[in-house]
């Protein structure tokens, strides 16, 4: 039986590192190229050796695709293509190709620049992987070759996301990446069609929540925010330079226009502004509202928002400040954070998932004393508060995937193994479908059933149809004679069985089947045929009975000819011969009921289990 | 010369407009020998073609669509070519719908075309024309039984179309009371047995195609709509098609689901995969709100519109839709214990709140409760916050529907909805609040929900704050904390938007007649008064001031002991106000203030009987009128004028009589002008002595003309009598005009012209009011017709004289009101014209005016309205506001908020400009062309040539000053 089998190099109940390996009708697709935060020596890269110990990777790779710009799928993309080698198609949609190499060479910079690595990829080799992407458009299908067939479908989660749906032949696999589906201001939700996989890769990472409304959450932000800034205080927001921070900045920028606020909006500069700029173009990509509106107005182009300078930070008065990065483990936010933490009226608040050992950790856990470097200590008398604006799926809008999408089995990656266990608990109880969570290096073999299409010559329909009913009922399987043809290099052909033997140059054989039947009569032999015939001639109607003068007698395609034995010119000898025709023999088996003959139970019985 | 060949034409022009059914029959040739011509003429398909699709454009009368039909039958017959056999087929159809037709007697031929026809496409047309033609012939049986087994014959067919087409007919035909094939002995044979049609329709439920199942569902909801009872049966089959792979077939069956849980709301239906039952009306709640979060938004919108329609679920069913975390347990509620309540309690799923409250905890025995399941639980969420605002509004009107049917449910959902005031689309958040004060009689606001509530009011949307104050006019409150919230946030409001006064005040009104018992323990604290100090006195013109003794006010109306609290100026204040803002100050009964009760007590005095007293005193005023017989007669005059002056203030006393009255105070005003002109001495005078006069007369005629236009456009409700009258009063007006302008002696090639137009109006005035003609009787026009045949062949001069005395023997037109008359009438409410802050700007640039005006009875305002500014020079500017500035508060009211540019480069001094809003006219939109009985086809040819148009416009509010102070340009 054909197998699927899927391997994950990362992101195997764990979060980080994307990066599986699918088998799929003797193709090998790699889904995600990414890196681990958490890391800083070789483990932070996916463990290319177990695909191939010396050789290049572009003979066991048929193709890679990325779900998204976000390091964690796309982090180890130069190394793999230029440092390991790997030279094959690389697929992404267009904004994952557009933002992706500024976030490579931002993280390549962090790590060279200011880290002094050596031996990590350069700028050109970002270029270089870079040439060989070849962008995806929504709901395209593309032909990677013959038989390998690629479909990207929105996902929401970030500007670009997408799932993609891979087939060969009948077999095919669903990676949703990350996703997210409840829309939210500036993504609408992922969305897939009831394209029956016999295997989809879900993320898990929200695996045991089911999040409020979102329209709490932004209520809350909002009124947070606003009641904070009414209160002349200051608000921080950490947040990742791309993303999340888009998001409440949108959230923040409709509310100040609906609300007529006056109170400035900054955000630290930095690579954001060349992405926005991204966001702006790839307007098919955002929701309902933006894709509406932008001819009036691009919702990316903020009027209240603007560039912060670090000298902001003292100015008198209330203010909003996005900072990077988002765990106030570093840079700017951590600048202003130690500014402003000493005065109550101020406010920070989280948007999302911090790292354990981060600040941004601690003072969620309810710090109020931090130690900096240089054994000071702050205290924090500001307001801390966590709201998670994280666009992934909660765990019903995982079961909504499945259900969109109907599957035959399930694998969970990207998420903590505990809280897998407990989704796949669910899965499995829910959809009575297999649910697989394998570990890093781990293999999961689903076998497929696939159907394998055959052509049918048309002619052989229709008389096949001809015989049937006027309309084949779809619910009834129905047997028909005909003659498959595998030839090499072309697919299966069912045709009738003459034009078979006149492709493949043969002489028909005539099967016939005889049979002998003694009969005690004592009338001559031509007597006991002329009463045969007429019997026949009486009971079958409707059919050709021919009497033929060489002592025969025909009924369609069926020959009796009577001779008397040699010891017993009484004992008559009956012989049946028919070809192969199931019909004609019913018929034969129907029409001929012997018993009415004078004695001739002991034949009938011959007859009977002769057929 | 010109003059004969003008009379001449006319004289031609008249018999001719005389009989227009006879022109009709001439000019129609027979179109059946026509078309059969044309057939015959074409030589291949493609020509034959194009003959039927001119044809096709042209319509057939009743009478003679028989033949056509007949003879595109016979070349149906012969016809190879599909598409023109397709499109005779279509053509059949269309005209069996000829009015005045009746299609039976083609009934057996179109059957017949059937039973040879091999194309698909043709047979499926065909099968569309017999549908038209049953649905013509509704009262026949036999025909729709006929129709119906040819249905059934065809169902077998391979391709889709003609298995729809099929199913349609059965849909519309299919027999509603007895079941296809009991009755009729000789053709049952051929059905294979006796089935209703709703087990063969339902048999396609299953069909390969997707089309032909979205057909078949559509065909039982059409049995529905006819009135068949949907056999309970179909409710699985249809539960079935819920998860169908095509949203079309989805879409149906949501309809079709719901339709059957409307018709067997209580019957029990099992709960597979366990042993327990439900109510069917329950378990449908259940699929279609599973619909909810569907891929496709139309089935999305469709379920949760379907929702709101959907009231005799119960009520922990209705509840669960706004749950995310109740899942479909609820479902085995009777045998739910205690441990699904630790379960939830526990909290097994996070709410992404609180950080790390996702830390997992040791695994729970999951089989007791099936949590992520279908069911109704969470719809309502998930609908509020899908990404398509067509399924969030539909999501919201649900809730409404709901909420109202159910008070418990009208609680729960308040937190949702008030959350959708935060929505980003402004539609949505406009909708939920309307939504929430629907359902506001059911509810009482907490106050941190009036909290939420109120944080919309700075918004920055005028619709969004107008729509949250008339909310607030409607909500309940529970503490008197929650009425200090509310005024607070609006005086906050009304700082922040100034604009808002009205609509702020309005609400504060209701907020304190609502609520008289929660105001009393504030008033010392609102009116800042102290028990032993004296507090200044507050500024009256501050409208934050006046909005809390708005509050105060309405609150003191039903608690007597209130007006103790007051302080002096707090009294005077109220004379104040009462006087001035009496619409949002009610009558108080205050101690020693006898003589404010007395006052008011006379205003409140008119009943509803007053009415009818004045519709009868309306009427005895114009019977007297109607007295007067000719024009010349004497105290005519004083009658008029004095009936004039007690009509208008008739109108100013009885609002609900102002447009009647006002209408005949105009009306008589006319008269009087025209009489006054008449009596003129100057008619006996010789020209040259009288030419001042000449002047008066001339401006009266003028005066008549415009007073005409008004009557005509400014009322709404009239009838075609009425307009008659008023344009018999016009042509009196134009009669004079021509009068006059023969004594001037300008010139005879002026006064032919004008002879010419004014003949031209009489013949229109004839055409357009040919029904009218009866009524007037002894009137100008109808003694000019009279006269017509003389008129038209006579010299000016002539024609002038005779004009004049008919005009003067003419007698008085009485007017006969109509049932409902009303003057359009239009309140600039800002700006008010009172403020002493000049608007400053930079002269030779532009300055934006905020207008914001009521207008009353007014049809079409997108098309009539316009705003007119006159600048201190004399010039006038006329704008035509964005029909996006028209709003609709209520039937027959529409507001109009828009910004005017204004813009002057001359400008030095500060000074006033005027604004008023005026009301266009156009004679050729108005709508008192008789009803055109012509059948549609005359109607293009034979429309008489337009009247010139006559354009104007009528200002319709008063002017209001707004003082504009220029800087000077900057060099």
């Amino acid at each position: 039986m054909p197998e699927i089998k899927v391997t994950p190099l990362g992101a195997g109940q764990d979060v980080g590192r994307s990066c599986i390996l699918v088998s799929i009708g003797g193709k090998n697709i790699m889904l995600d190229c990414g890196m681990h935060m958490g890391y800083n020596d070789d483990r932070r890269f996916p463990d290319f050796s177990y695909i191939t110990q010396n050789g290049r990777l572009t003979d066991f790779l048929d193709c890679l695709i990325i779900s998204h710009f976000h390091l964690d799928h796309c982090g180890a993309l130069p190394y793999m293509s230029e440092m390991v080698g790997y030279d094959g198609p690389i697929y992404m949609t267009h904004p994952t190709k557009a933002i992706c190499p500024i976030l490579l060479e931002d993280f390549r910079k962090i790590t060279v620049d200011k880290k002094g690595e050596t031996n990590f990829f350069t700028s050109q080799m970002i270029k270089d992987c870079m040439k060989k992407v070849i962008p995806l458009n929504l709901h395209q299908t593309v032909q990677v070759d013959d038989e390998l067939e690629i479909k990207a479908y929105y996902a929401g989660h970030v500007l670009g996301a997408a799932m993609v749906h891979i087939k060969v032949g009948s077999e095919s696999v669903v990676y949703t990446g990350d996703y997210n589906m409840t829309p939210d201001r500036h993504l609408g939700a992922a969305w897939i069609d009831k394209c029956r996989p016999d295997i989809l890769i879900s993320e898990s990472t929200y695996a045991t929540t089911i999040r409020d409304s979102k329209r709490c959450r932004e209520r809350d932000f909002l009124k947070k925010v606003h009641e904070s800034i009414e209160r002349g205080g200051k608000v921080l927001i950490p947040v990742f330079a791309l993303g999340r921070a888009q998001e409440l900045c949108i959230l923040l920028e409709t509310f100040w226009e609906r609300m007529n606020l006056k109170a400035p909006i900054y955000f630290s500069t930095g690579l954001t502004e060349k992405a926005n700029h991204y966001y702006k173009l790839f307007i098919t990509w955002t929701n309902q509202k933006i894709r509406k509106t932008f001819v009036q107005r691009n919702m990316f182009e903020f009027k209240h928002i603007k560039a912060f300078d670090r000298s902001y930070a003292d100015n008198p008065g209330p203010m909003v400040v996005f900072a990077t990065p988002g765990m106030l483990h570093a840079g700017q936010s951590l600048q202003i954070f130690k500014k402003w933490a000493g005065n109550e009226k101020n406010m920070v608040i989280m948007p999302g998932y911090c790292v354990q050992g981060t600040i941004g950790h601690k003072i969620l856990n309810g710090q109020r004393k931090l130690e900096m470097e240089g054994r000071a200590t702050l205290d924090v008398k500001l307001q801390v508060e966590y709201m998670s604006f994280s666009a992934h799926a909660d765990a019903k809008g995982i079961m909504q995937l499945i259900r969109m999408a109907e599957p035959r089995n399930m694998l969970l990656v990207h998420g903590e193994a505990v809280k897998m266990e407990f989704l796949k608990g669910k899965i499995e109880q829910e959809f009575s479908i297999d649910c697989y969570m394998p570990a890093n290096g781990e293999t999961t073999t689903v076998t497929t059933n696939p159907s394998v299409p055959v052509d049918i010559s048309l002619n052989l329909l229709k008389r096949e149809m001809a015989l049937g009913g006027p309309l084949p009922d779809p619910k009834k399987p129905r047997t028909m004679h005909g003659t498959l043809i595998m030839k090499e290099n072309v697919s299966f052909m069912l045709v009738s069985s003459e034009q078979a033997l006149k492709e493949l140059g043969l002489n028909e054989h005539q099967l016939r089947f005889t049979c002998h039947v003694q009969l005690q009569d004592p009338h001559s032999d031509a007597d006991t045929l002329h009463r045969i015939y007429t019997h026949l001639k009486s009971v079958l109607k409707g059919y050709t009975i021919q009497h033929l003068p060489d002592g025969t007698v025909i009924v369609e395609s069926i020959v009796i000819k009577v001779s008397s034995s040699a010891e017993d010119s009484n004992t008559k000898v009956l012989l049946l011969s028919w070809s192969y025709q199931v019909k004609t023999w019913t018929l034969f088996l129907e029409g001929l009921p012997m018993q009415s003959k004078p004695g001739s139970s002991p034949n009938h019985l011959v007859i009977e289990s002769l057929f | 010369m010109l003059f004969v060949v003008a009379t001449v034409f006319l004289h031609l022009q008249i018999p001719h407009e005389e009989t227009p059914a006879k022109k009709l029959r001439l000019s129609k040739p027979s179109k059946s020998a026509a078309l059969h011509i044309d057939l015959c003429k074409a030589t291949n398909s493609t020509d034959a073609l194009q003959y039927l699709l001119q044809f096709a454009r042209k319509p057939v009368e009743a009478e003679s669509v028989e033949g056509v039909v007949r003879i595109l039958l016979e070349h149906y017959y012969k016809e190879t070519d599909n598409s023109v056999r397709l499109k005779i087929a279509s053509l059949l159809g269309l005209l069996s719908k000829t009015q005045g037709f009746s299609p039976d007697c083609i009934v057996d031929d179109a059957i017949n075309t059937l039973s040879n026809e091999k194309s698909h496409q043709v047979l499926a047309q065909l099968l569309e024309t017999l549908l038209i033609i049953g649905t013509q012939l509704p009262e026949s049986p036999a025909l729709r039984l006929r129709l119906v087994e040819v249905a059934y014959k065809h169902l077998s067919d391979t391709y889709f179309g003609v298995r729809n087409k099929c199913l349609q007919l059965l849909g519309c035909l299919g027999m509603v009371d007895a079941p296809l094939g009991k009755e009729n002995e000789g053709a049952g044979t051929s059905l294979g047995g006796l089935r209703d049609v709703q087990s063969i329709i339902s048999d396609y439920f299953g069909d390969q195609d997707p089309r032909v199942r979205t057909a078949a569902l559509k065909a039982m909801l059409q049995l529905h709509e006819r009135g068949m009872k949907i056999h309970q049966i179909i409710y699985d089959q249809a539960c079935r098609l819920l998860t169908d792979d095509y949203e079309q077939v989805r879409s149906a069956a949501v309809q079709m689901v719901w339709v059957l849980s409307q018709l067997y709301p209580e019957s029990i239906v099992p709960i597979p995969s366990s042993n327990e039952e439900i109510r069917l009306v329950d378990d449908a709640f259940g699929k279609i709100s599973h619909m909810v979060s569907d891929g496709s938004w139309m089935v999305r919108v469709q379920a949760a519109k379907t929702l709101g329609s959907m009231l005799q679920v119960s009520p922990h069913f209705l509840e669960q839709t706004l749950d995310k975390k109740l899942m479909s347990d609820l479902r085995r509620k009777r045998t739910a214990h205690e441990r699904a309540k630790e379960l939830f309690a526990s909290g097994e799923f996070s709410s992404g709140r609180k950080w790390a409250d996702d830390a997992p905890k040791e695994k729970l025995d999951t089989n007791t409760v099936n949590l992520i399941a279908s069911g109704a639980c969470g719809a309502f969420v998930h609908g509020l916050e899908d990404e398509m605002f067509e399924v969030r509004i539909a999501a919201v009107e649900a809730l409404c529907q709901l909420a109202r049917s159910s008070p418990s449910f009208a609680e729960k959902c308040l937190d949702f909805l008030v959350d959708m005031f935060n929505d980003e689309i402004e539609e949505v958040r406009l909708q939920s609040i309307h939504v929430l004060r629907e359902i506001s009689t059911h509810i009482t606001l907490r106050e941190d929900q009036l909290d939420t509530v109120l944080a919309v009011l700075e918004d920055s949307s005028r619709d969004i704050r107008e729509a949250l104050h008339e909310l607030l006019c409607y909500t309940n409150v529970s503490t008197k904390e929650c009425i200090q919230l509310a005024l607070l946030e609006l005086l906050k409001n009304l700082n922040k938007y100034p604009t808002d006064r009205n609509s702020v005040w309005k609400c504060l009104k209701f907020l304190g007649s609502r609520h008289p018992t929660l105001v009393l323990p504030l008033v010392p604290e609102l009116l800042s008064t102290h028990p032993y100090f004296d507090t200044p006195e507050p500024d009256m013109d501050d409208p934050a001031y006046i909005a809390v003794l708005v509050l105060v006010f309405n609150a003191a109306k039903s608690c007597p002991t209130m007006p103790a609290l007051f302080s002096d100026h707090t009294f005077r204040h109220y004379a104040y106000l009462r006087d001035s803002l009496s619409h949002l100050v009610p009558p108080l009964r205050l101690p020693g203030r006898k003589q404010v009760y007395g006052l008011d007590s006379v205003d409140s005095g008119p009943g509803s009987g007053s009415v009818e007293s004045a519709q009868l005193f309306l009427q005895q005023s114009l019977n007297r009128v109607s007295t007067i017989q000719n024009l010349e007669a004497p105290g005519a005059q004083d009658l008029l004028d004095l009936t004039t002056r007690d009509l208008l203030r008739l109108g100013e006393l009885q609002t609900e009589l102002a447009g009647a009255a006002d209408f005949c105070a105009t009306y008589l005003r006319c008269q009087l002008l025209l009489m006054k002109a008449l009596q003129e001495k100057l008619w006996n005078m010789a020209v040259p002595l009288c030419l001042k006069q000449n002047v008066t007369a001339t401006a009266a005629a003028q005066q008549i003309l415009e007073e005409t236009y008004k009557l005509e456009f400014l009322y709404s409700g009239l009838e075609s009598r009425q307009v008659a009258t008023i344009h018999h009063v016009r042509l009196q007006a134009k009669a004079l005009q021509l009068v006059l302008t023969a004594r001037t002696r300008q010139g005879l090639d002026l006064l032919i012209g004008s002879c010419e137009k004014f003949l031209q109006d009489v013949e229109s005035f004839q055409r357009l009011f040919l029904t009218e003609l009866p009524h007037l009787q002894d009137s100008f026009v109808d003694k000019l017709l009279e006269l017509m045949p003389r008129l038209s062949s006579c010299k000016p001069v002539e024609l002038v004289k005779i004009l004049q005395t008919t005009l003067r023997q003419s007698g008085l037109l009485q007017l006969r009101l109509p049932e409902q008359i009303h003057r359009a009438t239009a309140t600039i409410i800002e700006p008010t014209g009172e403020s002493d802050n000049p608007l400053r700007f930079t002269s030779g640039l532009v300055v934006a005016l905020d207008i914001d005006a009521t207008l009353e009875h007014v049809q079409d305002p997108q098309n009539t309205v316009k705003v007119q500014v006159l600048y201190p020079d004399g010039q006038s500017h006329v704008i035509h506001p964005k029909p996006g500035d028209f709003r609709k508060p209520g039937p027959h009211r529409h507001r109009l908020i828009t910004q005017v540019y204004l813009s002057h480069t001359a400008w030095t001094e500060p000074s006033q400009i005027e604004v008023r809003l005026l009301l266009a006219y156009s004679s050729s939109s108005t709508s008192l062309t008789s009803p055109s009985k012509l059948g549609w086809s005359e109607s293009l040819e034979s429309l008489p040539p337009a009247e010139a148009a006559v354009e104007g416009t009528i200002p319709f509010s008063k002017a209001v000053k707004v003082f504009i102070m220029p800087k000077p340009a900057r060099r």
